[in-house]
């Protein structure tokens, strides 16, 4: 078996090229309808056990929904300037893509700070997640979710710097921004009912 | 610095274990200095470890099932005689902690490490041949998904020397799960097993979805995909909808015992009875997961010795969709006697009924195929046969425990297992049997010694029914299951007996491994008869991998088939073959890699470490793992182009073995 690289015609190469990305989006795909199977169960967990307190404090009584309502309005407009990002992507247009990229970024860590402050809070109030089956559906639930954040925030970074390296607005670094976009739409998809479910759900 | 782990974690009180650890370091060794010796090494990391290759990956799925079936069989052996001495009085051989381990390890092993491998094995081997791809969509998640798999049955097998593993069933039911009455590390070397190859499971399932939906040769349409390869891509739609749950259950049960949370404890909220529907609605689809490729195995060998085109190929397909779906609908009936209720148990009661109605029509399909056939009764076809008395009659079974009044008396007991050995053992594991032996000379280019495999199929055959039925009896009688010791004077007649047949099921295990061994010996030897030269080595290949040569060329396919409708190389045989197509083209393939030995290094450090609470290890693994995917995803010099000389020489050298087998005739 030989592995030599002998250069076909590049029209072949494109050809393979397109072919790849489509395959490689419609998998990502199939990945994020298994994704959200998981976010399905674990709301299927937390409305089993949404009113397990074992004695402990109810979400009525610990939620703040002023703060939740902060995390919502980021993390939807991350995904409007995600949007951006992608668009100029399509016009090739490296430095708007790298700038809402980073814009993007920014309103996603803020995001995550604004949750871990808010579980720390919790947590300090004696309302851990070891505290109650409600709490422990509670901090699973959305724990996962801004786990999820957290990764795309750590592929967002990584493209970032595939982007202003060598790798720069090619065919398939378009393919991954794809894919990352798929996932952070989806993560905002996943938070609405979070907060439908999770939070108004505890408070009304 | 080791978390939990110390030296007293090392059983070397337990003679059984000493014996077995000395045994498999002695192999472990000998293996080892034998690749030393040979000089081996380099030849093995460059085409095998960091192979992406479907069919390499496959031919290393089958070694770990192999592996595995014989540590689970291992296990086995030990149950039955155990439960053959432990009587009157007598404690056996096995004290009750370790009999405990054995039997959890025992149904973890068969079907996460066993038929789950084996399922693995086929669709990597079949599906892209069937389809008339050059690989699957994702050839490097695809070595990722092996390594997964490979590293948890390594884990589990780590368990037996260092700590302990689950000693409360294959499913780890709690409360009894639960740190505060399962304090050792036994079900977290389980969680961390079972939950790893959840993970290399369910990547193999996006890949072959992928595969089967995006990679068809031209010309494939919808109804024209083999039978194999629909329930391939149906199984892949199972795993995907459930194993992420799965991945859920075992995760929370983790979180329990790692972070004391309260999902499934009794203390705290928490609710068992969660943890039992959730568990259940991934672990029965999981036996539709198993047992769908098997029914597609059976199909194209039913076909391919009968002479015949398959009888109702539509109905097949859509059978097989109508099982996808109601399989996923009958959860319940494990825990009838949970209580859910009569209207709860009576929907999932008439749901588990339904189930038989396309099995039976698959049932059938397969007996018209034979009917009127040009039958040769060569090894598959024995399993085939084997196969349809013994699922119909573990079907049976199934659908009186259906019923959720005979279900609380049966519940729990021997016959309950009976029933799923019946149809594991009767319907997985033969398929799996017979699809090996089907497409080994596709794989390594000549044939196994079939008598060695016949004789392997009247053993497994016979001694299911000895092993199994004497279970049904007991079961009916009252014996609860995972007993370690009995009194009852009625039951030790029919248990003598099941010990008798294990044994002759370990003759079969026998046989199968002397067929393995003399294959191997022919090949070395380069035995004339045993070469596959013309590719089609049934003679009676209906489907694109016969039209192409054994061992198959890396590429797969020299040039794209062109599909023209159901069993495309059947149709090629009678109309005639395209003509070939002069000027070949440089095929674009994916280079090897070190991604997928690398990453499952990781996961293997990352699982050990969890389950003796080593944190700092599973920052490294975690950490070396991220920046092994961020430097891949660096890396643009991921493929190459096989030369059209080499593609030329291939099929010149094909062209004259086919001519040769022509002048032998």
């Amino acid at each position: 078996m030989s592995y030599d690289a002998t250069h076909a015609p590049s029209a072949h190469h494109d050809e393979h090229e397109h072919h790849q990305q489509e395959t490689t989006i419609f998998g990502f795909w199939i990945y994020l309808m298994t994704d959200c199977i998981i976010f399905g169960t674990l709301f299927a967990v937390f409305a089993t056990l949404c009113h397990h307190f074992a004695g402990g404090p109810t979400g009525k009584e610990l939620f703040d929904i002023k703060n939740v309502e902060i995390e919502t309005a980021i993390l939807l407009f991350s995904s409007i300037t995600y949007g951006f990002a992608s668009i100029n992507a399509h016009k090739k247009n490296k430095g708007a893509v790298l700038g809402w990229l980073l814009l993007t970024f920014l309103l996603g860590v803020s995001f995550v700070a604004l949750e871990i402050n808010e579980f720390h809070e919790l947590v300090a109030r004696g309302a851990g997640p070891d505290r109650s089956a409600f709490l422990s559906s509670f901090f699973t639930l959305v724990g996962t979710h801004g786990l999820h954040v957290t990764i795309g925030l750590i592929w967002m970074l990584v493209l970032f710097f595939q982007i202003m390296g060598k790798q720069g607005l090619s065919t398939r670094m378009q393919t991954k921004l794809t894919c990352l976009s798929l996932f952070w739409h989806f993560l905002d998809i996943v938070w609405i009912c979070v907060f439908s479910f999770v939070y108004l759900g505890s408070v009304v | 610095m080791l978390g939990k782990l110390t030296l007293s974690a090392i059983p070397y009180d337990v003679p059984i274990l000493v014996g077995t650890f000395i045994g498999v370091a002695v192999i472990g060794i000998a293996v080892l200095a034998a690749v030393t010796y040979f000089k081996k090494w380099g030849y093995l990391w460059r085409e095998w470890l960091t192979t992406v290759d479907h069919k390499k990956l496959a031919i290393m799925y089958v070694i770990l099932g192999l592996v595995m079936l014989v540590r689970g069989f291992a296990d086995a052996l030990m149950m039955r005689t155990q439960l053959a001495l432990a009587y009157a009085g007598n404690p056996g051989y096995l004290p009750p902690h370790h009999y405990d381990q054995v039997f959890s390890a025992h149904g973890t092993i068969m079907i996460f490490f066993m038929a789950m491998v084996m399922m693995q094995a086929l669709f990597n081997f079949v599906v892209p041949l069937q389809i008339g791809a050059r690989d699957v969509a994702f050839p490097l998640i695809n070595s990722i998904s092996f390594y997964m798999t490979l590293v948890s049955a390594i884990l589990i097998n780590i368990s037996l020397f260092i700590g302990e593993f689950s000693n409360v069933g294959w499913l780890g039911y709690p409360p009894i799960s639960e740190l505060q009455f399962n304090p050792g590390v036994g079900v977290d070397y389980y969680i961390w097993s079972v939950q790893i190859s959840g993970i290399g499971t369910l990547l193999t399932g996006m890949n072959f979805l992928t595969t089967i939906i995006k990679l068809r040769a031209p010309g494939m349409k919808w109804m024209h995909i083999p039978v194999f390869t629909w329930t391939a891509f149906f199984a892949c739609i199972m795993i995907l909808t459930t194993f992420p749950v799965l991945t859920v259950s075992m995760a929370l049960l983790a979180l329990d015992r790692y972070v004391g949370m309260h999902f499934f404890t009794n203390d705290g909220g928490g609710s068992v009875m969660l943890y039992l529907n959730l568990i259940w609605s991934w672990g029965h689809p999981e036996v539709y997961i198993l047992i769908l490729p098997a029914f597609g195995v059976f199909s194209e060998i039913a076909a391919t010795f009968s002479g015949k085109p398959l009888f109702g190929y539509a109905t097949m397909v859509i059978a097989t969709g109508i099982i996808t779906f109601l399989g996923s609908l009958v959860w319940v009936h494990h825990f009838f006697t949970m209580g859910s209720g009569a209207d709860v148990n009576t929907f999932f009661g008439i749901m588990t009924m339904f189930i038989a109605v396309p099995t039976g029509v698959k049932i059938f399909n397969w007996l018209f195929t034979m009917y009127k056939g040009r039958i040769r009764f060569e090894g598959p076809m024995h399993w085939i046969v084997g196969f349809m008395i013994t699922f119909s009659i573990g079907g049976m079974t199934g659908v009186m425990m259906a019923m959720p009044a005979a279900d609380w008396v049966v519940h729990n007991s021997l016959f309950l297992v009976a029933h799923f050995h019946n149809v594991i053992i009767g319907g997985v594991f033969f398929g799996y049997v017979a699809g090996l032996s089907y497409w080994f000379p596709k794989a390594f280019g000549f044939k196994m010694r079939d008598v060695w495999g016949k004789w392997a199929f009247r053993f497994w055959f016979v001694g299911f029914y000895l092993s199994f039925i004497p279970l049904y009896a007991v079961g009916l009688e009252g014996m609860t299951r995972r007993m370690n010791h009995y009194d009852n004077p009625n039951w030790h007649p029919w248990l003598l007996v099941a010990c008798v047949g294990v044994f002759v099921l370990a003759a079969g295990v026998a046989c199968q491994l002397i067929q393995f061994v003399l294959a191997a010996f022919d090949a070395v030897n380069k035995k004339p008869d045993a070469l596959d030269l013309t590719g089609d080595n049934w003679g009676s290949g209906r489907t694109l991998e016969w039209s192409i040569p054994s061992p198959v060329p890396h590429y797969n396919f020299a040039r794209l088939p062109v599909v023209r409708g159901l069993d495309t190389f059947h149709i090629e045989k009678e109309l005639g073959r395209p003509a070939p197509v002069a000027d070949l083209e440089p095929i674009h393939m994916p280079k090897y890699s070190a991604v997928g030995p690398v990453l499952g290094a990781c996961g293997l450090l990352i699982g050990f470490a969890l389950v003796w609470h080593i944190w700092w290890a599973v920052i490294v693994g975690l950490v070396v793992a991220f920046f092994t995917v961020v430097h891949r995803s660096a890396n643009l010099d991921v493929d190459f182009y096989v030369t059209v000389e080499e593609i030329r020489a291939d099929e010149e050298a094909f062209a004259r073995r086919l001519a040769a087998a022509k002048a032998a005739e």
